[in-house]
């Protein structure tokens, strides 16, 4: 297990013109429509843009209050996953020597949120920490907190759904690194803290950064279960896809920006951390 | 990363995906729902096949009811409803979603249909009124629209783009109150649902809605609220795919078992 397998393919790994010849036609046909599924709505989402008054819609203040509380939450979901996900990460490893049962069920349990409608998660969310719910209600009751209808629980909900990716990305980094490094440190006399800080981490640390940015635009991306757990008021609540999702009710032409936003974010953020990173990942 | 296994299962399934929803998309196109024998009992027949109608949330229960009604009166023709926020509906018509009616809660999302040339003669065939709705209980105590600008309750209001959010933003400016909102809801019903899950102290929502909810929210009358009406039109689309099941329809929405219907839900005559 080496790299992420939705890591763009490096330029120099690219193998020699030769090698493509001879696709027999049906696959030829069946990769380009493919291709074209992919490819076209976002080429019509580009065609379609009001280029003119794009400055304007841009700098609608709701469209900023939005772009400022999508990038606050999705790195600050990023920050706790990167938290929970890593140390997760290799609890997950290290299960390869459980019995296949428990090994199963912790593997399904980091698994089902990542193929999950995110609506579900969004009501199982609520049904956790709403104010009646399984949690909530105690922490209300308690110490009159509630969770839905805060950017909290926007990024509560963007953990929810990224957190797998991480997750996925660092137990692959972990599972392809060599343990006798470990092994060795570890009779050196470094405790298990210090090997897992000196020297597990550093090896795993490009499967850390690619799986990030999976998370960053995942949490980005989310709709489904925020506007399920966490509802929708500008400034608090309403994230980039959820405005562009009631824009596209009223003012089309601000959806269609608030969405082309949403994907130069999104790309951007691949492509500056791909130089810098992902290149490391691939073994 | 993902191990190949699980890639393996997404991918089976977002194929069973689409392959679901093309068929399912194909099958509407055909709109052929079984010929059915045609037996025109009391009304007309018509021609057999799948109207859509798209109608506000607010219309859910009287639209589900009086599309089974409709369906005996006309065994052949299925009606299949599309319930949402009007204005989302508006929207998904300009678009050219293959609807046959459209029934929205407030005029402004017609006029969105009527404006692209989608339909002419829109008839207004019921009126609504906000009122508060609390959880059972009314665990806040919410005794009028007042408490809604109290910063510590939990509020659901609709967003000001749909016609619910629209009646509760004139409301609340012509009873001088300065709401306090923790969510803008895109529909009538999804307020509704924060309120009887609790989640939040107070919402304004339809009378109508209320009265639907089988007692799991409870109704606070805003007097206030007698003078923001919304009213409700209905329209046979110019493109729809099956015109004449469509005004048969429509004029059945209109008419006295129409009237019937959304009477004892409590809507408001037009």
């Amino acid at each position: 297990m080496t790299a992420p397998q939705t890591t763009p393919r490096a330029p120099t790994r690219r193998r020699p013109p030769r090698a493509h010849g001879g696709l027999a036609w049906p696959v030829a046909v069946l990769a380009g429509v493919g291709l074209a599924v992919l490819v076209l709505p976002l080429v019509a989402l580009v065609a379609r843009a009001p280029w003119g008054e794009l400055g304007e819609l841009l700098a609608r203040e709701s469209v900023l209050e939005a772009l400022v509380l999508s990038l606050g939450t999705a790195t600050a979901a990023t920050g706790v996953c990167l938290m929970l996900g890593v140390p997760l990460a290799v609890l997950l490893a290290r299960a390869a020597a459980w019995p296949t049962p428990a090994r199963r069920l912790l593997r399904a349990a980091v698994t089902v949120p990542l193929v999950l409608p995110p609506v579900v998660g969004g009501i199982a969310l609520l049904l956790l920490l709403g104010r009646r719910g399984l949690i909530g209600s105690a922490l209300d009751d308690l110490f009159g907190i509630t969770v839905p209808f805060t950017t909290g629980a926007v990024v509560l909900a963007q953990v929810f759904v990224a957190l797998p990716f991480l997750v996925f990305a660092v137990e692959g980094a972990l599972r392809s690194t060599d343990r006798r490094t470990e092994l060795a440190a570890a009779t050196l006399g470094a405790s298990r803290w210090q090997v897992f800080r000196h020297v597990t981490l550093p090896l795993v640390a490009p499967g850390v950064a690619a799986g990030a940015v999976l998370c960053f635009t995942r949490a980005l991306g989310e709709f489904g279960a925020t506007i399920t757990f966490a509802g929708s008021l500008p400034g608090v609540t309403r994230t980039l896809p959820i405005a562009s999702y009631l824009a596209m009710q009223t003012d089309p032409d601000e959806a269609i920006a608030l969405a082309l936003l949403l994907l130069a974010v999104s790309v951007g953020v691949l492509l500056l951390l791909r130089d810098r990173w992902l290149p490391g990942v691939r073994g | 990363m993902l191990r190949s296994r699980v890639a393996r299962v997404a991918l089976a399934a977002a194929v069973v995906g689409v392959l679901a929803a093309c068929a399912g998309g194909a099958g509407d196109a055909d709109g052929t729902g079984g010929p059915g024998p045609a037996t025109p009992s009391t009304a007309d027949a018509l021609e057999s096949g799948t109207i859509t109608v798209f109608a506000a949330a607010s219309l859910t229960d009287a639209f589900e009811e009086l599309a089974a009604r409709f369906e005996e009166r006309h065994p052949e023709v299925d009606v299949v409803l599309n319930l949402g926020g009007s204005a989302a509906l508006a929207q998904q018509v300009v678009a050219g979603a293959p609807a046959d009616v459209f029934a929205a809660a407030a005029e402004p999302p017609m006029a969105t249909v009527v404006d692209a040339g989608l339909a002419d003669d829109a008839t207004v065939f019921a009126t609504n009124t906000l009122e508060l709705a609390v959880p059972t209980g009314n665990p806040a105590g919410i005794a009028g629209l007042d408490d809604l600008a109290r910063e510590e309750l939990r509020i659901a209001l609709c967003d000001e783009s749909v016609p619910c959010g629209a009646a509760a933003a004139t409301l609340l400016d012509e009873a001088g109150v300065d709401a306090a909102p923790d969510t803008l809801e895109s529909d009538v019903k999804a307020v509704l649902t924060k309120v009887a899950l609790g989640e939040v102290d107070a919402g304004l929502v339809y009378r109508t809605d209320v009265r639907s909810s089988g007692g799991s929210v409870e109704g606070i009358d805003v007097p206030a609220a007698a003078s923001v009406v919304n009213r409700y039109p209905i329209a046979a689309l110019a493109e729809a795919p099956h015109p004449a099941a469509a005004a048969a329809f429509t004029a059945f929405v209109t008419g006295p078992e129409g009237r019937d219907v959304l009477d004892r839900l409590g809507f408001g005559a037009p």
